[in-house]
């Protein structure tokens, strides 16, 4: 069979549809900030509700530097892409990796800030309702930090092998978005544990 | 395009003869429910004895006459339409081929919408007046609280702790006397159901729920627990006594007194008080102080056993102990292991708490 | 017209041997393949299913019976539910889908192939390892160590105390696992859907089928992710010490409910939504007329998965809302059946003054709009709280929810089998058989659940293994469980004309039916590139453009 010609139209003007990749990752982003706001939910549904144990105004610390440095990092990736559209790819190169780099701080301080609840305050993800709904839904984002660090840093192994050029932009247009939606998670989540649950 | 074929004469006959079927199937379940409803014994909602059942009743057949009015309509255009628009053998033209109407649309959407207002409204009333009934000054209050696979009894006021099966005074609806019900889970979650009162309500561990009755005739009330708790939810059975307000008295004193001790069983009292039964189970005036299970200081005022899992005869409080999973598979009451002698003296033990 | 030579690699028939042929399945990235591993995991899924059922059933035909003990009973109500909600009902939907949605829209396959195999076997594995619970544990005896806490597993049920072993583990394993697969697909088809049109196909032009899987792929990314966050949490809580649901310690054990509930709801649209897509695309070949009101249509599809987000806690009326919490419920559980209703009225529309031709496709919708209009009744009805509190967890719910599924998704389903078979397979299915099919079937659907609204207005709660004598339940459990085997041997008679057909049914051709979307525009079945070149449209139906040159649809649209 040939191809369907209607006998009134000859082939339509510019037929242009989105690029399957954004819109693929922007599916994924929808469903994994459908399962990040029940987290929250919980999160703010438990807000005070603990029986025992440590409350989040006793023990939490703010942690401005590392949300510093994580959001940072969706400026980074952001001109690292522009770089990459105009086939600059070294400066694509130096900041990827320095999102990296960002990236890997955010985790670091999460660690260091988790192994001071743990052991020097006693809380952890059983203590109470507080602990339980504290490192499932940091942990929840970390985890999607670190899957994107991964992601990311399979990116810098291609780039520096030299085969990511302008034509690869959209697909690593795609990853930042990933990368950008986790960093827009984390402002939620910050909000929502370091501003308004204590 | 071939035409529909030799099977064009069941066809013609379908519609109608679907039609005809279906009605007579719905006449023949009204018919059956309606027979049902008149033996005592069957918990119909269409048989309420309480206002809040009432109410619903009522509501029920707003809501089955515009179900059922909307229902004869609409299949009504459907067997119409497959009669009456159905191929001919050998035509193979095509139908004037309608893309929509308009106008027709929006009366078919402006029409349910109107529909559901009127629903609303009436059902939002219901709720209203079931949800947010004020409690009147006679009101007995009951404390309920849900066990795998029990029901826990107290009349705070009163100070009597039972189980299973709840006596309520009847209410005249000149002098109301409800009952009203606090509803506490020990464990997982249940829901009291008791169809000719009342809707249900869950038992929700951590959550305070309230619902309340008035039943309007003294008589038994069958229900059950309606929300899957566990290996034993079948059997975890409700009755409820509605007393005259003299009968309802007498049954408060009995209740209130204590265990009278009877030296022919004190054998079977020794042996309740050793073996692990008072671990679970209370009896007023006795060193038997456990919660885990049903209070046994009236056990006998009681006309079942487990919940409503048996009678409450010899035999069956017999086999109950011996085997708890011969009567209630998987019920949450050890077997006691004791031999048949032990067994005889502590029934007859039993038998004493009326 | 193209100039590119296509290399094809044909084999002559029979060289490959029977392992090659299987690993060619195994790997397919092709979402033709990959939509009939669907169907037919779900087929063998329908049939372990309705044997759990027909456990039930028996055990249930008179009171204080003792066809399997309560352990093993409470296993067979959650392995069904479970099973036929997430290893039949979503797999066929996702597999007609799959199969439909490129050839529909122009497309040579879907957006992300490799994602769709990786989405399928998610979905599958996740069946076996539910499964294999009933063999995992203690093994047999007792059914393993199957769940048993009802396919919604309320907390605290679900808690390490109360549900000890690993059963609560498969079920929320199984489901992670083929959830994620879900999604996958999901994405698959809104990226398909909306990237790979082929030129003319606005979205105001594609196949109501597309509008409605897209409907339904953006309520699955919506919904499901909800189930697998809760059940996250179910497992820090038997894992890791966690009190999301532990009401010993503050716990809410309502949290559970609400969490499962914002994805239970959606989910039966999930399953329902597709269901419409078929009569949709049926209901007019066979009447030989447009559909009623496209624009209409899509609108209400689209309301009904707004709205459907909304109406959760209707799940929940009994548990202790508010009344203005329970009214808001009854409020938008009612608006819901607005655009449902709509959409009836509109296949009538479609049919009405047609020229119906009674294939055995338009029998089962036909049935399909018979059923759904009275299960979107007793679904009103229900939705009035106070009358839910009557019959919320009694097994009038159990019948009305068995009335959309198996009365109205399932009969649609048949439909689909009916009418794209030839397509998949290139041959047709037997009339006769498949008459057969649909009136034994109907007849065992309305002996088991027309009788099945009565013990529920009676006072019969569901999941109990057994009951009282004396309620008045007796011949309408009776009466249901002769309806499921008549059930039985209709699914039967369905299977043997699967097979029969597929060895030796007549030649199907390109269009047996005389349709007008665009995948009966190719040969049946089709070739692994779906088309020639990719085509260009001017309206909805461009084989009736084809067809009726002097009277094209896009003059009308």
């Amino acid at each position: 069979m040939n191809a369907i010609a209607s006998p009134l139209l000859e082939t339509p003007t510019a037929w242009k549809l989105p690029y399957r990749g954004k819109v693929g990752m922007a599916c994924l982003i929808a469903a994994e900030s459908a399962i990040f706001t029940i987290f929250v939910v919980a999160y703010l549904f438990y807000a005070g509700k603990s029986l025992t144990g440590p409350t989040p105004r006793e023990v939490l610390e703010t942690p401005i530097f590392y949300t510093i440095c994580l959001l940072s990092s969706s400026l980074t990736i952001h001109f690292a892409s522009k770089l990459l559209e105009r086939g600059r790819r070294g400066g694509f190169l130096v900041l990827w990796f320095l999102t990296i780099i960002l990236g890997c701080l955010f985790l670091y301080g999460t660690g260091q800030e988790w192994h001071r609840l743990i052991y020097d305050l006693g809380l952890t993800i059983s203590t109470n309702v507080f602990g339980t709904t504290y490192y499932s839904l940091v942990g929840l984002h970390a985890f999607h930090v670190t899957a994107g660090l991964i992601l990311l840093t399979i990116v810098l192994f291609f780039g520096l092998a030299d085969r990511v050029g302008p034509e690869q932009s959209a697909r690593v247009g795609v990853l930042s978005l990933y990368w950008h939606f986790v960093d827009g998670v984390w402002v939620v989540v910050f909000t929502v544990v370091y501003v308004l649950g204590r | 395009m071939k035409a529909t074929g030799h099977k064009t004469n069941w066809g013609r006959l379908a519609g109608p003869v679907i039609g005809i079927l279906l009605l007579l199937v719905q006449v023949f379940f009204a018919v059956c429910l309606c027979s049902a409803e008149t033996s005592p014994g069957i918990p119909s909602i269409f048989k309420p004895e309480s206002t809040p059942a009432d109410s619903i009743y009522s509501l029920s057949l707003l809501v089955l006459a515009i179900a059922g009015f909307i229902f004869a309509f609409v299949a009504g255009l459907l067997i119409y339409s497959i009669s009456k628009f159905r191929r001919s053998a050998n035509d193979t033209s095509e139908p004037p081929q309608v893309y929509g109407s308009s106008q027709i649309e929006l009366a078919w959407t402006v029409i349910p919408v109107l529909i559901v207002l009127v629903l609303f409204v009436a059902t939002a009333r219901v709720i209203h007046a079931i949800q947010d009934a004020p409690k009147p000054a006679g009101a007995v209050d009951v404390t309920v609280i849900g066990h795998q696979f029990w029901w826990e009894l107290r009349y705070p006021e009163l100070g009597i702790v039972t189980a299973n099966e709840l006596h309520v005074p009847v209410s005249d609806p000149a002098h109301p006397t409800p009952t009203f019900l606090k509803l506490l889970s020990a464990d997982t979650d249940h829901s009291f159901w008791v169809p000719r009162l009342a809707g249900k309500t869950d038992l929700i561990p951590n959550r305070v729920n309230y619902m309340w009755i008035d039943p309007h005739d003294v008589g038994v009330y069958v229900g059950q627990c309606a929300q899957y708790c566990g290996i034993q939810h079948a059997k975890m059975l409700l009755r409820v006594y509605v007393d005259s307000r003299d009968q309802f008295d007498k049954w408060v004193r009995d209740e209130k007194q204590s265990v009278v001790t009877d030296e022919a069983t004190e054998e079977g009292r020794r042996i309740f008080e050793t073996t692990a039964c008072i671990n679970c189970h209370s009896i007023s005036g006795t060193v038997a102080n456990g919660r885990l299970g049903p209070d046994l200081t009236h056990l006998m005022s009681r006309d079942t056993i487990a919940s409503g899992a048996a009678p409450n005869t010899p035999e069956n409080l017999k086999a109950w102990i011996r085997d708890p999973d011969s009567v209630k598979p998987g019920s949450l009451m050890p077997g006691m292991k004791l031999n048949e002698h032990d067994l005889d003296m502590l029934t007859a033990y039993l038998q004493t708490l009326r | 017209m193209a100039s590119e030579t296509i290399a094809l690699n044909i084999v002559a028939p029979g060289s490959r041997g029977i392992s090659d042929r299987l690993h060619d399945w195994a790997i397919t990235v092709d979402h033709k393949r990959l939509g009939i591993l669907y169907i037919l995991y779900a087929l063998l899924f329908l049939v372990i299913g309705g044997v759990e059922a027909t456990i039930m059933r028996v055990q249930l035909i008179t009171a204080h019976n003792h066809f399997v003990s309560p352990e093993v009973f409470n296993r067979m109500f959650t392995m069904h539910g479970t099973t036929m909600i997430f290893f039949v009902a979503m797999p066929l939907m996702f597999g007609f889908g799959n199969y439909l949605i490129p050839l529909m829209i122009g497309a040579r396959d879907m957006a992300f192939p490799r994602l769709n195999a990786f989405s399928f076997w998610l979905t599958a594995f996740g069946g076996f390892l539910l499964y294999f619970s009933f063999i995992g544990g203690s093994g047999l005896y007792g059914a393993g160590n199957a769940p048993d806490v009802g396919w919604f597993a309320y907390a605290p049920l679900t808690a390490r105390a109360f549900s000890v072993g690993h059963s609560t583990d498969f079920w929320t394993l199984a489901l992670l696992v083929s959830g994620f697969g879900s999604i996958g697909t999901a994405i698959n088809f809104i990226a398909t859907i909306l990237c790979m049109r082929c030129p003319g196909m606005t979205l105001g032009k594609m196949p109501l089928f597309t509008w409605m899987n897209l409907v339904m792929a953006a309520l699955v990314i919506l919904a499901i992710s909800p189930l697998t966050a809760a059940q996250m949490m179910l497992s820090i809580d038997r894992y890791l010490g966690g009190h999301f649901f532990d009401t010993q310690t503050g716990g809410s054990a309502t949290l559970w409910m609400h969490f499962f509930w914002i994805f239970g709801h959606p989910e039966v649209y999930v399953l329902v939504i597709p269901a419409f897509a078929f009569a949709s695309e049926i209901i007019p070949v066979f009447s030989r007329k447009p559909i009623f009101g496209y624009p209409v249509m899509v609108a209400a599809t689209i309301c009904i998965a707004f709205i459907g987000m909304s109406v959760w806690a209707h799940h929940m009326f009994t548990i202790g809302m508010t009344s203005y919490t329970n009214s808001f419920f009854v409020l938008t559980t009612m608006a819901i059946a607005v655009p449902t209703g709509i959409k009836i009225f509109n296949w009538l529309g479609t049919m009405w003054g047609g020229k119906i031709q009674f294939k055995t496709a338009m029998l089962f919708c036909i049935g399909f709009l018979f059923q759904f209009l009275i299960a979107g009744l007793t679904g009103v009805m229900m939705s009035v709280a106070p009358f839910d509190w009557q019959l919320g967890n009694s097994y009038f719910v159990v019948a009305h929810f068995h009335y959309v599924i198996v009365g109205g998704i399932l009969f649609c389903l048949f439909g689909a089998f009916y009418y794209w078979f030839p397509k998949m397979i290139g041959t047709k299915l037997n009339e006769t058989l498949g008459k057969l099919h649909f009136w034994l079937f109907a007849i065992g659907f309305h002996l088991t659940f027309d009788s099945m609204h009565v013990p529920g207005l009676l006072g019969m709660p569901r999941r109990i293994y057994t009951y009282e004598p004396g309620r008045g339940w007796e011949i309408w459990n009776l009466i249901e469980t002769i309806g499921v085997f008549i059930q039985g041997i209709a699914t039967l008679v369905f299977i043997v004309n699967l097979v029969l057909s597929y060895f030796n049914g007549p030649r199907a051709g390109n269009d047996p039916w005389d349709g007008w979307t665009l995948e009966w525009s190719v040969s049946s079945p089709p070739p692994p590139y779906n088309f020639t070149s990719i085509p260009t449209v001017a309206s909805r139906r461009p084989l009736w453009d084809l067809k009726h040159p002097e009277d094209p649809d896009s003059l009308y649209e």
